[in-house]
């Protein structure tokens, strides 16, 4: 009981001054707004916005669901995908000589370029946008869990050869635990990245007049002039980002507390 | 007391023989010049020199984790030929062997424990890849476990034990396969002088009761007089063997053989002897 009073205590404290800003940030805004009596079409205060939001719920839901939808489906591609070309990648040398400049490629090459050209070949509207929002989270996924999986202490890598491991056991028991933090980290960045290639790929699918994610609803309320529903799409696009990043960072920080240093407290060793 | 000429043995009763293995690295440099050593079964062996004297490299050797460039090491019956006749994979030699093989076991200068695995299951690791069943190795764990007075502790992470602690869970995992043969890499070198001298004490009596054999690397000097049957010691640019000392002190040796004339004088020769080692 006690602990938990302590736990919930150490909670607060350490979200009361993001929270405490956040909100002095948005009196401030609204307080200028009114002040200088700021039209809406060019700033609306965050009553606004949040008025707008809850009357265009059905309409930002619906779109956040749709965005929310490519991003997740384009996370597991780019996930399952990095992964599997991670293990191939650290199989040889040769493999990795021969495929990295690829990855190197794809990872420079602007997606905004290239989405249009997705959109044109594959007929289905969400399937090119989380073919777009894949090629844009793939690359952190597999350059981490690359580097996880080769960055193994040499010495324990001895200790399993001298104990006649097999590759199957080197892989299992060795490589891909020392892979975790490493994947994990990727797993973070992707996330973040798969939401933008989503909003990007959608904003390029709408140019076009096809769509109904988030980034549609900002091209849509944008031509209308209809700026606070730009802003209570945005604040969605905002929120779900940190959702998606505060996820991973919970599922990281579950997986490896007890035993990696990045994610356990100093004060434990 | 000091020999410096290397005694014939029974090839048969020999734990190691290392003939006239040596190390060259790629771009000529002599990591290791023709070492001849025998060690006899029960035997505990000290390479003590400088830095760089090659007394890991002629660890790792014996161990098969690297090839000698030329000469052969045998391991009981285990050849480890040189790098040059055959395929470069390591510890390729074991399966191309058709002789039976002493148990080995490897401690390295680190614990190099798994860290996300607790102290049971990194002493388990030598069984599980052997393909032991898990209560077979369970059993064996707990066994050897209350040997080192490790058994509170059997679910605890690395990370939370002490350096003297991972160390001893790493010989754990070094003693739970029951080995013949013991090669320990400097095991104790990034320990506390206390800590240090109380596994010194430790290794001895569990080498006294199980009788393996133990190839010891270690820089210290006192370290090596107060463990070992026999010094081996080795010099510089490049890696040698120049001489070797005998210990013939009995078991077991207490704090008392620390203190006393006698292992002042073995220290004095031996220091006298890395001094010149290290010219």
């Amino acid at each position: 009981m006690e602990i938990s009073l302590k736990n919930i205590s150490q909670v607060i404290q350490k979200n009361i001054l993001p929270v405490a800003l956040g909100f002095s940030v948005l009196i401030g805004w609204e307080v200028l707004v009114e002040y200088f009596e700021v039209p809406p079409y060019l700033l609306p205060g965050p009553v606004l916005m949040f008025k707008t939001l809850w009357s265009d719920r059905l309409l930002l839901g619906s779109a956040l669901w749709v965005t929310l939808k490519i991003t997740f489906f384009s996370f597991c591609l780019a996930t399952l995908i990095g992964v599997l070309l991670s293990f191939l990648l650290v199989q040889s040398k040769q493999i990795e000589r021969a495929l990295l400049p690829y990855a190197v490629l794809l990872q420079v090459t602007p997606i905004v370029a290239v989405a249009p050209l997705i959109i044109i070949w594959v007929k289905d509207t969400t399937l090119s946008l989380v073919i777009c929002a894949s090629l844009v989270a793939l690359f952190p996924i597999i350059s981490n869990t690359t580097l996880g999986l080769k960055s193994i202490d040499p010495d324990l890598m001895n200790y399993f050869k001298l104990n006649k491991a097999k590759r199957l056991q080197i892989l299992f028991r060795l490589r891909i635990p020392s892979a975790l933090p490493y994947f994990f980290g990727g797993l973070r960045i992707s996330s973040g990245l798969a939401l933008i290639g989503a909003v990007v790929a959608e904003f390029v699918a709408g140019t076009g007049g096809t769509g109904s994610g988030l980034a549609y609803q900002i091209l849509q309320a944008g031509f209308q002039l209809n700026i606070p529903r730009m802003f209570a799409a945005l604040l969605l696009i905002s929120l779900s980002g940190i959702f998606l990043y505060s996820t991973m960072a919970w599922i990281s920080k579950t997986a490896l507390k007890d035993w990696h240093s990045s994610e356990s407290s100093g004060d434990e060793s | 007391m000091a020999s410096s000429t290397s005694p014939i043995t029974e090839a048969k009763s020999n734990a190691i023989e290392v003939l006239s293995a040596a190390k060259t690295y790629a771009g000529g440099v002599k990591a290791l010049l023709p070492v001849d050593l025998k060690v006899e079964r029960g035997e505990f062996v000290t390479l003590l020199g400088p830095s760089g004297c090659g007394k890991s490299t002629l660890l790792k050797m014996i161990a098969g984790i690297t090839q000698p460039s030329e000469g052969k090491v045998v391991l009981g019956r285990r050849e480890t030929l040189p790098s040059s006749i055959k395929s470069n994979h390591p510890l390729d030699d074991q399966e191309q062997s058709n002789y039976s093989e002493p148990k080995l076991s490897f401690v390295f200068q680190s614990p190099t424990l798994m860290p996300w695995a607790n102290v049971h299951k990194n002493v388990r690791l030598p069984l599980d890849l052997a393909g032991v069943p898990k209560e077979i190795a369970d059993l064996q764990v707990g066994q050897v476990l209350e040997t080192v007075g490790l058994t509170d502790f059997a679910n605890a992470l690395p990370r939370t034990l002490s350096g003297g602690m991972q160390m001893r869970v790493s010989i754990a995992r070094g003693l739970v396969t029951k080995p013949d043969l013991l090669l320990m890499d400097e095991p104790f070198g990034a320990l506390d002088e206390i800590t240090r001298h109380k596994l010194d004490e430790e290794l001895l009596a569990l080498w006294e009761k199980n009788k393996f054999t133990v190839l010891f690397v270690t820089h210290s000097i006192h370290e090596a007089v107060f463990l070992s049957t026999r010094i081996i010691m080795m010099a510089a640019r490049p890696g040698r063997v120049t001489e070797q000392f005998f210990v013939p002190e009995p078991y077991p040796r207490g704090s008392d053989f620390l203190v006393s004339n006698g292992f002042m004088q073995y220290a004095q020769r031996v220091q006298a002897s890395l001094l010149k080692a290290s010219v």
